[in-house]
């Protein structure tokens, strides 16, 4: 038991877990939404009075950034407590060989140094990387109406075909990064 | 009191987030290598489930804790905001290896880099809100 949650956790449980947090969040009268987060924090920071699209009841959506809140809390508890030590992330030898032909050395923990250090901010070429990245990831979730707990989660689970298309989006999007943009950047920069 | 329910339900989303490695960049690109089944059967099992656990809700009339029956609105039809939103957000997806939740897992997990790229991702929030009516939607 304990050996099960100090290890990396299976997929099959993650995603029981995953599912079992959308149909609680149901069953509390809320729906499973991540990234309605951005837009609540663009309106409690007074964005309503200049843009409409900011100008709505954002304390409707207080429970959201609570669960926000947790997700930190969360991510805190699962370093802290149920991880022993620093182990690098279980991803395959393919994308470790695929990875290093970009610059990328080998996993040493989850995240890679090379991208994550505090000191990569300092290096205004993957400062303007990490801030191209988090500026179209809050853009497109917002203007394709939800991000992967919206769509690829809570609009899977109810067969909804806007969903579907903003996931066959995200997989286009993500596949044209990886496969066109990385060997442009990466080889450069690394 | 009545919001401690949502954050006990965020901390468990953020500690499997984090315990099945979901929140590692070098997952999303191992999954975008199509190089593991790993998230594969992570979003396939909560799909899954999520699937017959909707229909089932659906076909009971389930109720949630105020007593209505739990409903769930068809999303407005489009398909140029779904693609080019989509788009936008697999190339953001990609590039950071973190969609907005496991961004902030990062945060409480140490990587407080992803604190700025959401930081960034608000940002690209807002400009979407500025430039919404100019959009095909």
């Amino acid at each position: 038991m304990i050996d099960f949650i100090l290890a990396p956790w299976p997929w099959w449980f993650s995603g029981l877990i995953i599912s079992s947090i959308m149909f609680i969040l149901l069953f509390f009268g809320k729906s499973f939404g991540f990234s309605a987060n951005l837009r609540t924090m663009c309106s409690i920071g007074g964005a309503g009075k200049r843009v409409s699209f900011f100008d709505f009841d954002w304390k409707k959506q207080i429970w959201n950034i609570v669960f926000l809140i947790g997700s930190v809390i969360g991510g805190y508890i699962a370093y802290e407590f149920l991880t022993v030590g620093e182990h690098p992330v279980q991803i395959s030898e393919n994308t470790i060989q695929d990875l290093n032909e970009l610059g990328f050395s080998k996993p040493t923990t989850l995240q890679p140094m090379e991208l994550f250090e505090l000191s990569a901010l300092l290096e205004w070429k993957k400062l303007l990387l990490l801030a191209i990245g988090g500026i179209f990831v809050g853009f497109g979730a917002r203007y394709a109406g939800g991000c992967t707990s919206g769509h690829a989660i809570s609009g899977i689970s109810d067969l909804q075909i806007p969903s579907f298309i903003a996931v066959i989006g995200f997989f286009i999007g993500g596949l044209i990064m990886t496969y066109v943009f990385f060997p442009m950047i990466f080889p450069a920069i690394l | 009191m009545k919001f401690i329910k949502y954050l006990v339900v965020g901390i468990l989303f953020g500690i499997v987030m984090a315990k099945s490695e979901a929140i590692s960049w070098y997952r999303i690109q191992e999954m975008f290598r199509f190089q593991a089944f790993h998230m594969y059967g992570i979003i396939g099992t909560a799909v899954v489930l999520g699937i017959i656990g909707v229909a089932l809700i659906k076909k009971f009339k389930l109720r949630d804790i105020g007593g209505n029956t739990i409903k769930f609105y068809p999303k407005n039809k489009s398909i140029a905001r779904y693609l080019i939103g989509g788009i936008i957000f697999g190339l953001g997806w990609a590039l950071s290896g973190a969609c907005p939740g496991p961004m902030v897992v990062n945060i409480g997990y140490g990587f407080l880099s992803l604190g700025v790229v959401f930081l960034f991702a608000i940002i690209g929030t807002y400009l979407y809100g500025l430039l919404r009516d100019k959009l095909p939607h």
